[in-house]
């Protein structure tokens, strides 16, 4: 293949290095641009009682206030738990609860302060023992009446806002035939996203009632979609809204669907004629778009002497947070996939939502996998050892093949998860004992697997639009997000195999719901496959088209005719060669002086046909909930100084088999970015609530994200390629499996380097110089938490119901 | 409302600002430049970074009253002849992902550079380190940076390009 394959330049590249690339903030609204500022709760629970606005509004340069009774209505993605403001009471501390908008933003936020909003304080939970107890407080006692997708399963007046279970096999039987049974708690806390471009949107509904929205999102389809069903009271349709999309400045997850957005689409309703804009500061950034949800969670494992595993129970409580209209979906990936990738004959996952007075929790890369991948794989290399068996050796024997069956009953794509465990295996020299060179440090290796799989409704669609240009060049308008995944330059290599037009001469418009094709959204690392096939599919109609007014004006057969170097060439007439300029707007002149064809205009689509989420509430059982899984290793040399706690990573390893690289560079640099951005929430990223749900830390002095100089000595990429039948050109996902292993292979050098076992993330220098002294962290951890479950992990009951 | 003159990539601005106005809004606002970049206005991340005098500093904890006089640099400044050789180096290696980062951190590669025409991968990495960069992990903004030292073009910035001003 000549583009495929090729590690082209990204066509967004000289954009962004020249500072040309407009993410939504630098947009120009001109004189009449209105900021808003929001009132927000500061408790974790309480009863508005009243909302007194009038000082406020008097404030002069002020033009409006708004409460949630302007916008008594409730959105969300996969449930609408959400009001855009709330309305008789806040749920978790930062929430919105007013919104001032006014001429400058100086303005707006001192009338802000006017606002006086009279709560009475509720008892809150933050605990998810206390959120799960028989007489818990709730937190949506309206929770039966909320609308959701039709695979969540609430539990009416509990906490529980989905419980997705699954079951294959018989779990006791798998138990009785172990040779071996571990059995152990791993908690995981909550982290933030961190993109640098903090969430900003502009909205502006006009005189005639269009409401146009500018912004910095991964979901312009579904933004649309939800902003319609949350506005249709209002008489919106979706005709009515359009959603335009810059550059985004890093997603992450945290920009997927709708959070902070809703409060733009109904401000600019509340100030019609006039563009308002919303945008968070570092601090919101924080606390009110999605986190990371923390985990806490039960696994029980049995295997036999060889090191085939008989059973998994894996048993997750999620703090999810206020809100779970997205965060209840990372749950439910989870329930389906939570026993890695391993043949698992007999399995029970119980994957459960709950709800407390935090902020809301949401998707972020890995969406639950790096979150239940931590304890899974650090359960492994301890079963390994209690086996006596290689923890390597033992990942070879359980690793998942093509064609096995996955814990809902669907079977496993094509994968070289082997041959990603080998060639890791090899690089960090695994086996070998590495000496450190000072007497108090000393090194050990880690190793884990991966695996994930997109999690979309079944019926989430890709489609795009293709033109050309009269020199040839292309055109390709599609809505999928660059969110500097280099997706775009992707789909630009796609195009150029097909119709073998260079990259360079094909641009790729960003997003807008008017005018470019639909795409559900950028998340599950699914549109290099998804949206992918879809340009594909428009390039393959584009070829069909020019060889169609070739044959008819020349005559030759269709089968002769094929695209090189950008002209249709015959295979019956090798001197025949029509450049693609000298056609594809203006036609083909005939001998009788008139010209046919035209404009070469084409468009593609892909929704995977082959899924269904109708699997049995109680086992799963029946449905195709995913598209596939991307698998992989990582493995990690890490230094460990037993005096401060201090680690190097001295080489760190990820073996991932993407189907095909359609442009080796950008997956080696996800490979780099997301196991950076893993390494640091195992070693240093450390959220911190007050025992009153306030989050301690919203900024990057207190919450650490690498810098330059936290680079790991060595980061070795490996691609495996291991085609995906219905990929384009064989390819399949790889954007945020890079971050899932990070967590784990940590732990488990720690361990080969120390015999220190830690089970709780992250695994700060702190943290292991106290275990290493002999102190237990979980005794000396103070207030402020991370998880929400203050008492210690090891004495969490998981409640009775789950063995259900 | 103060009236303040300085230099803004070459040329000659005034602009009346109050005290209490940030440079980086001032830039972004009242004067159009959006290349420096709001990430944390609290100095913590660089998004805002510009040259002032040619030394990399953050624009959200400078008031604009202060740089009365002085020489400004963005990112618009940098490249207005075409890419630098540092620039180019940054596109052929793919560096930037989200490219949020980017204006901050061609800006603090491009002072390192004409004060240390090749510097080694650590001093890159010393030079950028205030700058944040959530997507990239880093290396190939390191590599493109030293290579572009090594390739010996030595000058981020070329001369023309810093004194072509009153476009
Ligand atoms: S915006 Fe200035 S340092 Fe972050
Ligand atoms: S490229 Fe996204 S923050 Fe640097």
């Amino acid at each position: 293949m000549k583009f495929v394959g090729q590690s082209a330049t990204r066509i967004d590249e000289r954009e962004k290095v020249t500072g040309a690339a407009p993410y939504a903030d630098d947009l120009d609204f001109g004189p009449n641009l209105l900021h808003a500022e929001i009132v927000e709760s500061p408790h974790a629970h309480a009863i508005i009682k009243k909302i007194d606005v009038s000082r406020a509004r008097k404030v002069p340069g002020v033009v409006k206030v708004v409460t949630g009774k302007d916008f008594p209505y409730t959105f969300g993605l996969y449930m609408q738990d959400r009001f855009i403001f709330a309305r008789d009471r806040v749920r978790f501390v930062g929430e919105q609860v007013a919104a001032v908008i006014a001429r400058d933003p100086v303005t707006a936020k001192r009338a802000a302060r006017l606002v006086k909003v009279t709560y009475e304080p509720l008892p809150f939970v933050l605990d998810l023992k206390e959120a799960l107890k028989e007489d818990a407080l709730l937190v949506h006692p309206d929770l039966k009446n909320y609308g959701h997708c039709a695979w969540f399963f609430p539990v009416p007046d509990t906490n529980i806002a989905h419980w997705r279970k699954t079951r294959k096999g018989d779990i006791e039987a798998g138990f009785r035939e172990a040779d071996t049974v571990l059995e152990d708690t791993y908690t995981v806390p909550r982290y933030a996203h961190c993109a640098i471009e903090p969430h900003v949107i502009v909205g502006q509904c006009d005189l005639s009632g269009r409401l146009t929205l500018w912004s910095s999102s991964q979901s312009p389809h579904t933004q649309r979609h939800v902003f319609a069903a949350a506005l249709a009271p209002l008489g919106l349709k979706h005709q009515d809204i359009r959603v335009i999309t810059p550059y985004v400045g890093g997603g992450f997850g945290g920009k997927a669907g709708v959070s902070m957005e809703i409060i733009a689409a109904a401000l600019a309703l509340a100030v019609k004629g006039a563009p308002v804009k919303v945008r968070w500061t570092r601090e919101q950034e924080f606390y009110n778009t999605y986190q990371r949800q923390g985990v806490i969670a039960r696994i029980k494992m049995g295997v036999k002497k060889d090191g085939s595993i008989t059973a998994i129970e894996h048993t997750l409580h999620w703090d999810a947070g206020a809100y779970v209209e997205y965060g209840a979906n990372v749950v439910n990936a989870v329930g389906l996939s939570a026993t890695g990738p391993y043949r698992v004959p007999n399995v029970k996952i119980d994957s459960v939502c709950v709800y407390t007075n935090l902020p809301p929790g949401g998707p972020y890369r890995g969406f639950g996998y790096s979150e239940f991948m931590f304890g899974l794989e650090s359960h492994i290399n301890r079963i390994a050892k209690m086996i006596g068996l290689d923890p390597v050796e033992f990942r070879r024997r359980n690793a998942i093949r093509e064609g096995d069956t996955l814990p809902y009953g669907a079977h496993m794509n094509p994968c070289a998860l082997v041959d990603a465990i080998d060639k890791t295996a090899a690089e960090i020299e695994w086996g070998k004992k590495e000496e450190a060179a000072a007497p108090n440090k000393v090194i050990g290796k880690g190793f884990a697997c991966f695996w994930k799989a997109p999690a979309m409704p079944p019926n989430a669609a890709s489609a795009a639009f293709l033109k050309f240009s009269e020199d040839g060049s292309v055109n390709i308008s599609v809505s999928g997000m660059e969110i500097g995944q280099g997706y775009l330059t992707v789909m630009a290599q796609i195009a150029a195999e097909v119709l073998t037009v260079p990259p360079e001469k094909i641009r790729v418009e960003t997003p807008d719901t008017d005018r470019n094709a639909y795409e559900w959204q950028t998340v599950g690392s699914h549109v290099t496959w998804g949206c992918g096939n879809a340009v594909k599919a428009a390039a393959e109609e584009a070829r069909a088209k020019m060889i169609e007014v070739v044959h008819r004006v020349h005559g030759f057969a269709k089968e002769d005719l094929y695209l090189e170097d950008e002209r249709v060439k015959c295979r019956a007439k090798p001197d025949f060669a029509l450049a693609f300029k000298d056609f594809v707007i203006n036609g083909i002149q005939t001998p009788r002086g008139n010209f046919l064809g035209g404009p070469i205009l084409a468009s593609g689509m892909f929704m995977p046909e082959f899924t269904s989420a109708t699997g049995d509430p109680e086992t799963s059982q029946g449905g195709h909930p995913n598209v596939h899984y991307t698998v992989g290793a990582a493995g990690i040399v890490l230094e460990v100084d037993k005096e401060t706690g201090k680690m190097r990573v001295r080489k760190v390893v990820l073996a991932v088999d993407v189907g095909q690289a359609i442009n080796p560079d950008l997956v080696k640099g996800q490979v780099v970015g997301g196991m950076l951005q893993g390494l640091a929430t195992a070693l240093y990223e450390d959220i911190r609530y007050s025992p009153a749900g306030k989050l301690l830390n919203p900024n990057f002095t207190d919450y650490k994200i690498p810098t330059a100089l936290d680079l790991p000595d060595a980061i070795v990429p490996i691609i495996i390629e291991t085609p995906q039948p219905d990929g384009p050109f064989g390819a399949r996902g790889v954007g945020e499996h890079t971050m899932i292993p990070s967590a784990p292979i940590v732990a488990n050098a720690i361990e080969d380097a120390t015999g220190l076992r830690i089970k709780s993330l992250p695994l700060t220098a702190e943290k292991v110089a106290l275990e290493l002294r002999g102190i237990r962290y979980d005794d000396v951890k103070g207030e402020t938490m991370g998880l929400c479950f203050m008492g210690d992990p090891q004495k969490y009951a998981f409640f009775a119901k789950s063995k259900a | 409302m103060k009236k303040i003159t300085f230099t803004l990539n070459g040329e000659s601005r005034t602009v009346a600002v109050a005290p209490h106005e940030v440079l980086l809004d001032v830039l972004r606002d009242k004067l159009g430049v959006k290349s420096p970049k709001v990430g944390c206005e609290r100095g913590d991340c660089g998004a805002c970074t510009i040259l002032l005098d040619g030394k990399p500093v953050r624009s959200c904890l400078i008031l604009a009253v202060e740089v009365e006089g002085q020489e400004i640099t963005t990112l618009e400044g940098v490249g207005r002849d075409g890419p630098t050789p540092l620039q180019e180096s940054f596109i052929r290696h793919n560096a930037f992902q989200c490219g949020f980062c980017a204006p901050g951190i061609v800006l603090a590669a491009t002072a390192l550079l004409e004060k240390n025409p090749k510097p080694t991968a650590h001093e890159v990495q010393e030079a950028i380190s205030g700058n944040l960069c959530r997507c990239t992990g880093y290396e190939a903004i390191i590599e493109s940076a030293v290579e572009a030292g090594r390739q010996g073009t030595a000058r981020a910035r070329k001369p023309a390009a810093r004194k072509s001003a009153n476009r």
